[in-house]
Parts: C-alpha cells; structure tokens; sequence
C-alpha cells in the first residue's frame, strides 16, 4: 500500500508537461497518432487523480491536442473541475481550455453558471477578468440571461480593468439574449463618458457594432459621438465612431452635412492610413446617399462634390502607392465609387490599365471590375486590345476565364451600347475561341447568336467567320482540354445554316458540317448540326436549280443521303430523331429530282419565315381579348362531393390537408352572371387593370416594323483575313483610320465654315479631344429590337410583381380629403374598458377578461363599418385604409417612478403616504379605486412590464387611428381623478428620427402642443395628436411628458410617459380570401418565421380571438385545431400566419415581405401568450 | 473579427482563437481551406483576399502567419495594424519572440491576446496597460514561461524573430 503511494507520486513528477508534449510530439513524427494516444491514456489517467496541478497540467495539455484537432469533448467536465480551482494559476488554465473548447451544445455549461457568478464577484480583479474573458467566449443564451445582470453590474465596477471588459462582453450578451439591451443600455451609454479611455473606447465599439446593424434606434446617440469625434485623438476610437456615423448617415442626411469639415479635417491631417480609408469610404457611402433622395442645396451638393473630389484623389495616391495594401484598398473603394459617379472614376483609367500588368492577381482582378464601368464608345476597342493581350499573357485558366467574361460583359454591356463596329467585335469573339481550357465557350456562343440575330448589317460577315470556323472545327475538337470550346459549334452551325443564303460557298460549308468526325461533337451540338445541314441544303438546291445542270443538285442529295446515316445511328435520341427525318426527306427529294421536278421552292418553305428575338416579357404582356374572361368556369364546378376529395395545395410545407372548396358550389348561375358583371364594371373603373382599348393598337401600329428600319450593306472592303495580326487589331487600326479621316474631314467642314471669320478659337477647337457623340458608327447598326406581342401595352410597370404590396399604396395623396375618407372619431370605448374592474373591486382575472371580450366585440362593429367605408372610397378611385390602433403608455420603472416620489414628497404628505404604498403594491389591488384601475392597465392585455405612470389624477388611454403609410393618429383620454381643476396642460413628445409628432407651422421641433381643454374633477375629455412615421418594421417608444397646472394650487405638474407603438399596432384587419391567401403565399415573395408557444392552456377560438384582437388578424381559414389568418399593415405589408395547436403547445408558423416587421410582431404574439 | 489563427509556414496551425461560435467541423474546414489559401499566395502580394463573405487579412512575420477573418464593413488596414500590434506584445513579453515561445507556451500566447482582444474587439490599445496586467496577472501564478534557452534542439528557423524579420520587410 505505502509502495503504491510512492509510486504515485514518483510518476508524478516524471508526468509530462505541456512542453514534454510538444517535443514528444516532434520526436514522433512518424507515428504521431500512436504517441497522442498514448499521451491521450496518461492525461485520462491523470485526470483520475485528485491532485488539481496534474488535473490542470493535464488539462492544458489537452488544449494544446485540441488545437491539433483531436476530439477532447470527453474532459469537458474536468474542464469545468479546474475553473472551479480556488488557485488563479489553474482557474486561468482552465478558463482557458474551456473558451477553447465549449460550445453551446457542450453541456456542462449549466454547470459552470454559480461558478463563473462567483469569480465575477470575486474579490480579485485577475479572477474576475479571467471569467469575463472565458465567458466571452462560450456564452449560451442561458448563461446570458443568468448572468446578465451581474456583468452590468461590473460595468460599474471601480476598476477600468473589469469595466472595460464587462462592457465589451455585454456585446455577447445581447446577441444571446436580446431582452438585455433595453435594461443595460443606458450604463452603456454613460461609459461613452467614462474617464478611463479604454472604458469609453469599449463602450464606442459596442455601440459600433450595435448601431452597424440596426442604425435607426441610435441617431438619438450621434451628437454625443459627434463630439467625441471632435475630441478624440485615438484612431481606434475615431475609426469606429466613423464607421457608426457611416451607417447612420443614411437614415439622416443633415448628419452628412456636418460631418463634412471634421472628415474632410481628418482626411486633410491624418497620417493613419487606416484612419484616411475609413474617412474616404464614409464619404464616399455619404456622398451616395446625399445626392439621392435629399438633394441638398445646390452649394451644398457642391461643397460635397469637392470633398468627394478630394476622395478620389486621395484614392489615386493610394493605387499609386508601392504597398500592394493600399493598391489594392484604392481599387476597392473606387469600384464603391463607380456605382454612383462613373465619371470621377474614368478619368483615372491610365492608373487602372497599369494595375492590369500588377503583378498580384487580386488586383488585377479589382482593376478589371473596374474597368467594366469606364468603357466609352472611344476607348473600348482600346481596352479590349488590352485586355485581349492580357489573355494571351494570362497562365492561370481563373485568371483568363475571368479576363474573357469580363470583355464580353464590358462589350454586351446595355444592349452593346459603346459597339461601335461590330465586324471587330465579331472578330475578337473568334479570336476567343482560340483560347486553351476556357468554360466559356456557351458565352461566346451565345453572344455570336444574339450579334448574328440581332444585328441584320452583321450577318454577312458573321455567316463568313461562322464557316471559317466550322472549317476549322477540327482545331476545337482534337483536344481533350478544348471541350468547353466546341459550345462555339453550336453557334456557327446555326448562324451558318439559318442565314445560309449569305454564305459565299455553301457546298463547302455543307461539307465541312457532314464530316464524320461531327460524331465525336457533343449531342445537342450534333443535333444542331443536322438540323442546320438541312437548312443549307434547301439553300443549295435553290442556287443550284437556277442553273441548267441539274446534276448539282442531284449530287448534293447524294452528299446528304451519304454523310446522314451516320447521325442516324447515334445514340443521341434528338440527333437520331432528326437525322432519320431528314434523311427520309431527302430521298423523297431525289426521288422528285430523279422525274425532273423542281423542288426547291417547296425545300426552302420548311424553314421560311424570319426567327426573330422575343422580348423575355413579351408573354406576360399578351393582351386578353375582349370578351375572353379568365375568371370564369370554363365547366360547372365540381359537386360536392368531389369537391371532398380534392386536396388543395399545401400552404405552409407541413400542413395538413384540408377542404376548402365547398363555398363556390353554392353559387348558381344566376349569381355567377351578376358577379361576372359586376367584375367587368371593377375591372373598368380599376386604374391598374390592362384594357384592350383601341388606343392602344393604335400606337403599336403606328411605331415603325422591324421591315422598315434601313439596313445598309455593308462594303466588305476589309479584306477578311490578315498574315501575321490578330484580325480585331486590324480593325482598330481601321477604325483608328476611319475616325482620322473624318476628324479630317470635319475639319475641312469647320474650316470652310470659318472661313469669312478666323479667329485663334479655331485652332483651340481642333487640337481638341474628340467627344463621345463625335465618334459615329462605321456603318448604321440596326440593333433589331427584341418582339413584343401585337398589342402589348407599352407599360412601365412590367417589373412590379402584381402581389407587391406597394403597388396597393400608389395614391395621389396630394388629392383633399374628402367628406367620406376623413378618419372616424372614436368614441371612448377603452376608457369604458377600464372603467369595469375598478367599479367591480373585483379579483383580476374574471374582471379582465370581460372587458377584453366587450371591446373586441366593439372592435368587430367597427371594423363592419369601416369595410363599408373602404368599398365607398374605391369606388371614388381614392382608398384609403382606416383602421384602430391601441398603444399604451407606460411608465419607466426605475426613473421616472422615483422622480414622481421625490416631487410628491415636496408636495403633500397624504400624497405621498399614497406614493409609498402604490410603490410597494401596485400589483396588488388593495380595495383604493386608483390601484385597481392601474392594475385594469396592467391587465389591459399589453405585452410589456406595464407599470403604474400616472398620478393619481389623471388617466391616459390611448388609441390611434391610422391614415394612409406614414401618418398615425394618437387618440388620448384625458381623465381627471384628483379633487381639483386641472389647466394649461401641454403634451409633448420627444421626437425620434423615426416618428415626430406633427406641430403646428411654427413651432419648433421641441415645443409642446396645448390640450385644447381645461379638465374639472372627474371628468375625461379626448385630445388627438398626428404622428409621422417613417418605417413601421419595428416596434417604437416614445417618451413624452405632460405638463398641467393644478388651479388652486397653481403649481405646475409634469407627468412622464411613454407612448409605445407596438407593431401589431401598425397591422389592419383585413379580410382575405383562402384563394388569395393560397396565391400569396405561392408567390414566394415572403419570407418565412416561426415561433412555438408552450403550455398556453386555453381553447382554440379563445386563442385565435386573443390573436384577432391584439394583433390585428383575421382567420382566413380554420380548420380543426388548425388556422390560418392574415392581416396586412398600413404600408401594405401582408402577414400570413398558420396557427396550430397540439396540447398546450402552439406552433405559428408566418410569412411576411418584411422579416423584421414579421420577427417583431411574433415577439409580440409570444409576449401576450407568455402573460396569461 | 470573427476569428484568429496563427499557423506556421508549414501549414501547422500554432494558435486559434473564435469569436464566433462554430462546430469544431466547421472550424476544422475553414482552418484547412484558409491555411491552403493562404499559403498558396505569393510573398508580394497584397494581405487581403475576399473568402465566402468574409474579408481575410493576413500577414506574415518569419516563419508565422498571422491571419483575421473580418466582416464585409470593417477596416483591413485596422485589422493589419491589430496583427502588428499583437507580435509587438508577444515581443514585448517573451523578449524577441519567435515562434518556439509560442509553440511551448502557447498558453501565454492565449492570455496576451485575450488581454488585447475581447469579444472580437480591440480591448486594449495601449501596450503598456495590457503588458501590465499580464504580468500582474503572472505575479498570481506559479509557473514561469519557458524561454528560448530551454529547447536547444530546434531549427534556426522557428528561432528567427518574429518582429525584426518585419522591420526589414518595410524598410524593403
């Protein structure tokens, strides 16, 4: 027994260190699995001891073989044994081994929470730094919302060593568990003043990364970083807050304005060059958006131009530099700035045309991106030669192929708009084709297609290069390498087979079609080929039995009945089917040829008529015919119960089925006439419904036909093949040449012209450089426009998907409301709501529910109405949408409570006797009639912690009625309970970028809007005020006061709330159809969410009532235990959601265009569901 | 940042770092495929390159790589200058640091850059704060580093400087 003790521990101290490990590891190259698992076995074993320095050495070793990438889960709970060690030396170690290797699905996790509790509190700032580090790390959304509280309480810690971090690692935490940002975030914005600059620098970075992905809920927050910026001197700092200001710059255009001169300041003097790039990429993101939808003043967007000048500028030194770095960061911004000012970039082009010969293949490729946007009618041949020499040079097959997309993208760029010769254009795509190993060769094909087809001047030359090529086939096929080249085939047999009639020797082409080794070509090609050698024969014949010999033709069929065979027996099933066809036909055509008779004329009618492009739109744009109704049955609809047996389509993938179709059996035919009707007369009062009106046919006849457009010939005077040069590069010579000569010849002209008068502005005007409009095509190119259907509407709207909502809200909103549209006037039917349980003093629950059920019963009258409404106003051909919308104030629990307690306290003592207990109860009801109707507004079905606000004398509800997309009403129930006379009360809101509430002209934007009424005891009267939003996706507060004066007192009291707009508040009730419901959703324009709800105990149609009344929706269909609803908000977005229930688990599934607006409402849903 | 790795010429990786959370799978594959990349470029070209959505900003100090996989808005040449500023500390502790200090005590090397970065986040930027608390956080511990005295039987390469080695590269 005491020999094994010894023993241990003699083994002990010959255990192996972290740094035995590494060497053993070394010294075993060969067999290095063998020896890790061996070293495996001794670190379990060690692991088995009691002693907590092997554990931790064995543990850090363990570490090291996770980096090495050997599985190490198994320790997990040593792991945690070791960060649980009272010594700093062993709980770093094992801190560290577990930020290595835990993840959200390591278990143990749970484990850790007390233990990593207590070392945040530990009295030791190096314990508590190394939780936070670790935590950081591995943090779960459990561990987030245990220890949340406890990291910010550290934000205050007395150490900037620990506030620092725990300031940064509240990051983590919101992304784990989001409800923490609310609550923590305004410690996190008093450590932006924290006196310790690497606090403040953390709080900046955190509410960096925050605002980077949600600007909107921190433009309160820019004038605070505003001087910051101004103050800071370090760069890390001053980088993020740019970047933060970059991203709120968009949302708020003044901001732009003036952060000029500090950036401008910072570009001028930094020497930084990460801090320069940052300054440059934020004006030039700012520069974007100011010269968008705010236009500034004129000066203004000057001033901003000479600033953006001095970017590119900057930007130029940049490229210029020697640091590869910033060649390439140059290029990148630049490529920002081509989106928006193409022209500030092209006149750099010599700079980006020299980093093509970079030797880094990253900036090559930046430079070619670039170079997509400077293209000019002069300089692309230019380019292209450049870049046709760089494919010659190009090693990497990457490299070239992406070389060859690129000249085809910058040369078919808007419908081959700086193409000025495209004999030269046709020439460099035969120039491609020469390319080894390219998996291009379809490109290349498809533009030789839509060149040839497009392009009537092209085809004479086009069909000749097309032979050549097929010709030549043999070039592309012999090699293995070539395959992706052959797709070049494809094109040239059917430019050379469908515009054969050019072709200068047919035969030939005929011939080179029908070689054997055409065998070897891929299926599809083939098959091309035989179709293609059919339309050149009926060419042939035609040509040949003009002529008196009559034994050409014969011999042609011959040819063809000959090389046919061949196809017929390949494998490919098109190729074969043709081949037989032709054949077959063929020899019925020699047959005929045989007795004399010309069949020519009847050869070439199977391939008469002109194929031309089709517009991808033109089948949309098919008109109806008048009298057509697509809507109608075409049979009665089925019975009954057929009707059982169909299954309508699934909406959401897990649905089960159900029977919807039932509704439509019941119409009769009577009834479908008169709905028919009075779908016409919709249809004709309906803005947005395509009619067939003779107007229309009108202006398609009278715009020219593809016949009537010019065609010049062209004078093929270039001789087509040229020893020892690249044919393209001739052709830039030429037209190098031809432009000289009509430089020249314009000259002579101007010459003459000024003849009577020269003066020495002549001279400056010739020396001048040529402009874009004076370079004039070779020859007239007729692009042949793409066909539309005979009278297809000329509409600009083809782009807009009929489902999108946005298409709804195209209104004149700049029309006078009219009588009939003016928003409702609610009466108080909330206050009522309210009202019940105080009168009653009765226990929450029965009372709360019955008020609910009241007003949403209410809520559907109401709505009737406003249906009817709705119809009225569309008739009038000016909807508009109308509809209720509940908010609630509340009051911040922590601030504004206690400031009411401290003015209460100056006050009255009975008040404040009455303060104290409402704080201490105010979620019991305790028989006072103010307590229970705060606790009625606690009830009152909403969402978040609703706490007591109000003093004890006045009762705010609110209500919102809502007009069109960007205005809502706010209703507000003024209700006196306090003994006195209340006047002079103003109600002000602190405006958010987002939503502002509409003042009088005037005003300024901080002045308060007087309630038009003085309040007498007990009596409530209503006040409505306007606010303008500007997105409704998300959920917002607003926080407010209302100042009033008591009149025997006449003192002036001030009352804090906050008004919150939920999202279910910006959703309608709108009824919709499953037909419609089912479309909608097919669209796939929605984007889909989900959400499950546990142990909600109560009955179906409760539930789906409770979501009707506080979000807004109605129920589409329900079927069982299953529903689905729809609602759409008031900028037309549609919610879909399929409600379905299993126990007391609900699962809603929904879809939604606007997933934020979506995610928030579902929150929302959740949120009712988790309070009862 | 998403995430740090520091491998050698080659191809061994000496350390990692995530800040964002990952399956060791997919760790395993981006590590291998970023290493080939990376490895596979030529010494004058330039530390960026676009990898899936993410930028990748490397640098590479003798026989170590240095390399930061950052999002789409942030600053590469920040970026560059917290992979700089990282050697400086490692050197600044291990007194010219090469890359045996970060092989055998690869667990200092963990704590340095824990006290730098936070989160993905420059925690830090003074060196003389950061140096500070790791060494009073080493007063707490036991166990000194091991320096490059004690592995005698290693190449002169994994013994090269890591930060002189990049002063003569700028000086270049």
């Amino acid at each position: 027994m005491a020999l094994k003790i010894v023993k241990g521990s003699i083994d002990r101290m010959f255990d192996k260190n972290l740094q035995d490990l590494v060497r053993g590891i070394r010294n075993h190259k060969e067999d290095e699995a063998k020896y890790i698992s061996t070293c495996i076995d001794e670190i379990k074993q060690e692991l088995k001891q009691d002693n907590i320095a092997v554990k931790a050495n064995a543990v850090c070793k363990l570490t090291y073989l996770q980096m090495l990438g050997y599985d190490v889960s198994w320790a997990a709970f040593n792991i945690v044994e070791v960060m649980s060690s009272s010594k700093f030396t062993y709980k770093r170690i094992g801190y560290l081994a577990a930020s290595q290797c835990f993840h959200e699905s390591t278990d143990v996790i749970m484990l850790t929470t007390n233990q990593i509790r207590k070392d945040l509190s530990s009295p030791n700032q190096y314990d508590t730094g190394v939780a936070l580090t670790g935590l950081s790390c591995f943090v779960t959304p459990d561990l987030a919302r245990d220890l949340a509280n406890d990291i910010m309480t550290l934000m205050s810690h007395t150490k900037p060593y620990i506030r620092k971090k725990a300031v940064l690692i509240m990051y983590k935490v919101f992304l784990k568990y989001p409800e923490s940002l609310r609550p923590a975030f305004p410690r996190l914005k008093e450590k932006l003043e924290d006196p310790d600059p690497g606090v403040q620098s953390a709080a900046v970075n955190v509410i960096c990364e925050l605002a980077r992905r949600n600007p909107k809920n921190y433009l309160s927050l820019a004038p605070l970083f505003f001087k910051l910026m101004t103050s800071s001197t370090n760069n890390w700092v001053l980088i993020k807050i740019i970047k933060l200001f970059g991203a709120l710059t968009p949302l708020e255009p003044r901001l732009g304005k003036k952060l000029i001169e500090p950036l401008t300041n910072l570009i001028h003097s930094t020497s930084a060059m990460s801090l320069l790039y940052e300054c440059v990429n934020t004006v030039i993101a700012g520069h974007d958006v100011n010269g968008s939808p705010f236009l500034p003043p004129f000066s203004l967007a000057l001033f901003l131009f000479l600033r953006f000048q001095l970017c590119v500028q900057k930007l130029r030194i940049l490229i210029e530099d020697s640091d590869q770095n910033l060649k390439y960061l140059g290029l990148l911004a630049m490529s920002k700035i081509l989106k928006t000012h193409p022209k500030s970039v092209q006149s750099h082009k010599d700079l980006i045309l020299q980093c093509l010969d970079d030797k880094d293949e990253s900036i090559r490729l930046r430079a070619l991106d670039l170079l997509y946007g400077m293209v000019s009618k002069k300089n692309l041949m230019e380019i292209v030669k450049k870049l046709m020499l760089h494919v010659d040079k190009a090693e990497g097959t990457t490299y070239r192929d992406e070389l060859l997309t690129k000249i085809i993208d910058i040369c078919s760029q808007s419908n081959y708009q700086y193409i000025t010769n495209f004999e030269w254009y046709i020439s460099i795509l035969v120039e491609l084709t020469r390319l080894e190993g390219t998996r291009h060769g379809h490109l290349i094909a498809s533009q030789m297609l839509d060149v040839a087809i497009r392009v009537k001047a092209i085809r004479v030359f086009a069909v000749a290069q097309m032979a050549t090529l097929l010709d030549n086939a043999h070039l592309m096929t012999g090699n293995v390498q070539r395959k992706g080249i052959c797709e070049v085939l494809y094109a040239a047999a059917w430019i050379c087979g469908e515009f054969s009639e050019h072709l200068e020797n047919p035969m030939q082409t005929l011939e080179a079609m029908l070689r054997p080794k055409v065998a070897t070509l891929p299926g599809h090609i083939q098959a091309v080929y035989v179709q293609n050698a059919a339309k050149l024969f009926a060419t042939l014949l035609k040509n040949q039995e003009g002529n008196t010999d009559r034994t050409a033709a014969q011999e042609t069929s011959q040819l063809m009945i000959d090389r046919l065979p061949l196809f017929v027996q390949s494998a490919n099933l098109e190729v074969q089917e043709r081949a037989s066809c032709i054949l077959q036909l063929v020899k019925y055509i020699q047959k005929l040829q045989q007795k004399d008779v010309e069949v020519a004329e009847e050869v070439i009618a199977l391939f008469a008529g002109e194929l031309n492009p089709v517009a991808p739109k033109a089948q949309k744009k098919v008109p109806v015919p008048e009298g057509l109704d697509l809507d109608a049955w075409i049979n009665e609809p089925p019975s009954e119960s057929e009707s059982e047996d169909e299954q309508p389509k699934a909406i959401f993938a897990k649905e089960e089925p159900k029977h919807s179709r039932a509704r439509h059996t019941e119409v009769d035919e009577k009834e479908l006439a008169k709905r028919r009707e009075a779908r016409k007369q919709e249809q004709a009062n309906n803005p947005f419904y395509i009619k067939a009106s003779p107007s229309s046919q009108k202006v398609y006849q009278e715009a020219p036909g593809v016949e009537h457009i010019p065609v010049v010939q062209i004078d093929l005077s270039v001789p087509l093949k040229v020893p020892g040069l690249p044919m393209s590069d001739q052709y830039v010579k030429l037209e190098e040449e031809r432009r000289q000569k009509e430089r020249v010849e314009k000259k002579k002209k101007e010459k003459k012209k000024r003849k009577e008068k020269r003066g020495g502005r002549g001279k400056k005007h010739d020396s001048g450089p040529e402009s874009e409009e004076d370079i004039t095509p070779a020859h007239m190119v007729d692009i042949v426009t793409e066909e539309m259907p005979e009278n297809a509407l000329p509409s600009d709207d083809d782009d807009k998907d009929p489902n999108d909502p946005h298409k709804a809200l195209d209104i004149d909103l700049d029309k006078p409301l009219a009588d009939s549209e003016k928003l409702p006037v609610r009466s108080h039917r909330a206050a009522e709501a309210l009202k019940s349980p105080a009168e009653d003093g009765d226990a929450e629950s029965p009372a709360s529910q019955e008020p609910k059920k009241k007003s949403s019963k209410e809520k559907r009258e109401k709505k009737k109405d406003k249906d009817g409404d709705r119809k009225v106003s569309v008739k009038n051909g000016n909807p508009t949408r109308e509809t209720a919308l509940w908010m609630y104030i509340y009051g911040d629990k922590k601030s504004s409570k206690h400031k009411k307690k401290k003015q209460k306290r100056e006050k009255e003592e009975k008040e404040k006797k009455k303060k104290k207990k409402h704080h201490h109860h105010h979620h019991h009801s305790d028989g006072g009639g103010e307590e229970s109707v705060q606790n009625g507004t606690v009830e009152e079905e909403e969402p978040l912690p609703v706490s007591v606000c109000h003093q004890s004398f006045t009762e705010i509800d609110i209500q919102g009625n809502l007009q069109d997309g960007s205005q809502v009403v706010v209703s507000v129930i003024f209700e006196n309970k306090c003994d006195n006379f209340l006047k002079t009360m103003e109600f002000n809101v602190l405006d958010s970028l987002n939503s502002k509430l509409q003042r009088p002209e005037g005003s300024g934007p901080h002045d308060g809007l007087s309630v038009p009424f003085q309040l007498p005891p007990g009596v409530s009267n209503e006040a409505r005020f306007v606010f303008t939003m500007q997105s409704i996706v998300m959920p917002q507060k607003l926080k407010g006061t209302l100042t009033f004066i008591i009149k025997d007192s006449s003192t002036h009291e001030k009352l804090d709330f906050k008004l919150h707009f939920t999202c279910s508040s910006y959703l309608i009730t709108t009824p919709c159809y499953s037909d419609a419901f089912a479309k909608l959703l097919e669209s796939g324009d929605l984007k889909c969410s989900s959400v499950r709800l546990e142990g909600v105990n109560m009955p179906f149609h409760h539930l789906l009532a409770r979501i009707c009344f506080h979000h807004h929706f109605s129920v589409v269909e329900r079927i069982d235990s299953c529903a689905s609803m729809y609602s759409r908000s008031i900028q037309g977005h549609h919610v879909c959601l399929l409600v379905k229930t299993s126990g007391q688990t609900v699962s809603i599934d929904a879809k939604c265009d606007e997933p934020t607006l979506l995610g928030n409402v579902l929150d929302e849903i959740k949120q009712t569901f988790s309070q009862c | 940042m998403q995430f740090m790795l520091l491998f050698s010429r080659q191809g061994k990786l000496r350390l990692q770092k995530w800040y964002v959370p990952l399956s060791d799978k997919e760790k395993k594959k981006i590590t291998r495929e970023l290493v080939q990349t990376v490895l596979a470029r030529k010494p004058k070209m330039c530390s960026f390159l676009e990898w899936r959505d993410l930028k990748v900003v490397y640098k590479r100090y003798a026989s170590l790589y240095f390399c930061c996989a950052i999002e789409e808005q942030d600053n590469e040449l920040i970026t560059l200058e917290i992979i700089h500023r990282y050697v400086e500390l490692l050197d600044k502790y291990f007194g010219s640091v090469c890359e045996l200090d970060i092989i055998f005590n690869f667990e200092k090397a963990y704590f340095i850059l824990d006290e730098f970065l936070l989160g993905g986040e420059a925690q830090e930027t003074s060196k003389k704060t950061v140096l500070k608390a790791i060494e009073q956080a080493d007063l707490l511990q036991e166990v000194r580093p091991h320096h490059l005295e004690s592995y005698p039987d290693y190449d002169c390469c994994h013994k090269e400087a890591l930060l002189e080695v990049k002063l003569v590269l700028e000086h270049n």
